[in-house]
């Protein structure tokens, strides 16, 4: 039982370093018009959903401490978004069935939105930079396309090895029962 | 039911712990580097050495997708040209400064201004800012490398930034055409100095902007270009920003504004040249000198 929970916690922590090695080093040469998908949200918001709450939360913390490595002065802030977007996708656990892709794309989407809305509103507009048309177009919007298309690519992955890693947990859990 | 309920309890204890525990850092971190400190540490030793890795690979998939829209042999042809054209305006540039040098009183000039003779070391650009809001990279030489904060980085012939972050193998580099970077320049034919400022929304464009030079009897018009200040007490004197491409005088009267192209390409830098010298230090000697 307690290697199952082992190999989980490795396979997750093994998903967000990649996928944050992905992010920085690879896709700044995928830029289109300047613009890169945010992998980070489509992982946090997938261990949200997938998981529940709490899986969401830490998933979405280390996330968002390794992006503040990365681009921040500040430690804590980015950490603190992908947090929240964890927590609130993993409400959504209880509505959401591996089937369905939509509920997945639509979460994903508006978690991206709204970590855009965020991103804008914490470190531009407190500048009183109120150019947030511009923004809208320019980045915020373009952000969230590519991170779909991106998503239906990542997604089923992430599903798959989501289910390996339950199925093997429910082999385990019936073989002490 | 009741079991349910207290999962989803420590799970909004949990939520609200984390949160508390962001915001302290948070404000940790914007007074001292102690709780900053060991996540870089954390960060030298995984991540770090994987995106050098990486990058070979990020590379080669941006090469890649840049094998459907042209051929490799116009890259290779571009990018000599390219090579050639910096050199010729570094060269231009360093001719005409020294031109201009002459003309004026040259007690006033008897610090080595042009950056040709800064001492360089080439570095790699190992990663990029994980979003699209900023514009700061990561390059692969740190201080083991003799890398330290403030010191300026150039690509080709222009400057790129500015050393904000050093680790023992990367430092992490602001660029001029980031929202939150001013610098002071000058016009290099009439020492006209002025404020450039990077631009989000300029970004695209592929321009940066500047304002507050004076509206004086000096004609300085599209083209003109504009070097790092010697009022600057971080970026050395001379090193070429861009040119001019637009120049407005303001409704004030009393300062012009406009837009500058850089000189670098932002969009493609893989290798930068950091000069090893700061301005600091630079001033500093001279003032133990005299």
């Amino acid at each position: 039982m307690k290697s199952v929970k082992t190999r989980r916690i490795a396979v997750t922590a093994v998903i967000v370093i990649v996928a944050y090695l992905l992010q920085t080093a690879v896709f700044p040469a995928l830029e289109i018009a300047g613009i890169k998908p945010n992998l980070m949200m489509i992982v946090t918001a997938s261990f949200g959903f997938m998981r529940g709450p709490r899986e969401g939360m830490l998933v979405g913390l280390f996330a968002g401490l390794l992006t503040d490595t990365q681009s921040g002065d500040m430690i804590g802030f980015y950490a603190l978004i992908y947090l929240v977007t964890g927590y609130v996708n993993g409400l959504f656990e209880q509505i959401y069935f591996d089937e369905d892709i939509k509920l997945p794309l639509f979460l994903i989407t508006g978690s991206d939105l709204v970590y855009g809305l965020v991103v804008y509103i914490l470190t531009f507009l407190l500048r009183s930079d109120f150019n947030f048309l511009y923004y809208l177009n320019r980045i915020i919007i373009p952000e969230a396309i590519y991170t779909i298309v991106i998503t239906l690519i990542i997604y089923p992955l992430l599903l798959f090895i989501n289910h390996k890693l339950e199925a093997e947990e429910k082999r385990s859990a019936s073989k002490f029962v | 039911m009741k079991k349910k309920n207290q999962t989803s309890h420590t799970n909004r204890y949990m939520l609200i712990g984390l949160s508390v525990f962001c915001a302290l850092m948070m404000v940790l971190s914007s007074f001292s580097d102690v709780a900053s400190g060991p996540f870089k540490v954390l960060a030298n030793v995984t991540v770090i050495p994987l995106q050098q890795g990486i990058n070979h690979i990020g590379g080669w998939m941006g090469d890649m997708k840049d094998n459907f829209s042209t051929l490799q042999q116009l890259q290779d042809e571009n990018k000599k040209l390219q090579e050639q054209v910096d050199a010729l305006t570094t060269e231009n540039n360093y001719l005409q400064g020294e031109s201009y040098e002459y003309e004026r009183l040259q007690e006033l000039y008897q610090l080595d201004q042009n950056y040709a003779e800064y001492e360089k070391t080439a570095a790699h650009v190992i990663g990029k800012d994980s979003g699209n809001w900023f514009n700061t990279f990561t390059i692969d030489k740190g201080s083991m490398d003799g890398i330290s904060v403030d010191m300026n980085v150039l690509a080709g012939s222009g400057l790129v930034g500015i050393v904000t972050e050093v680790g023992p193998t990367w430092a992490r580099v602001r660029s001029i055409i980031d929202d939150s970077t001013n610098i002071s320049g000058m016009v290099l034919s009439t020492s006209d100095t002025c404020i450039v400022s990077g631009n989000l929304s300029l970004m695209s464009s592929g321009q940066i902007a500047f304002d507050q030079m004076e509206n004086n009897d000096n004609v300085v018009s599209v083209g003109d270009q504009i070097v790092t200040s010697y009022i600057s007490d971080k970026y050395l004197q001379g090193i070429l920003v861009g040119s001019i491409s637009e120049i407005n005088v303001d409704s004030n009267n009393l300062t012009r504004s406009g837009y500058i192209i850089p000189a670098v390409d932002f969009r493609n830098i893989q290798e930068v040249l950091v000069i090893t010298t700061t301005k600091a230090e630079l001033t500093g000697e001279n003032v133990t000198e005299e």
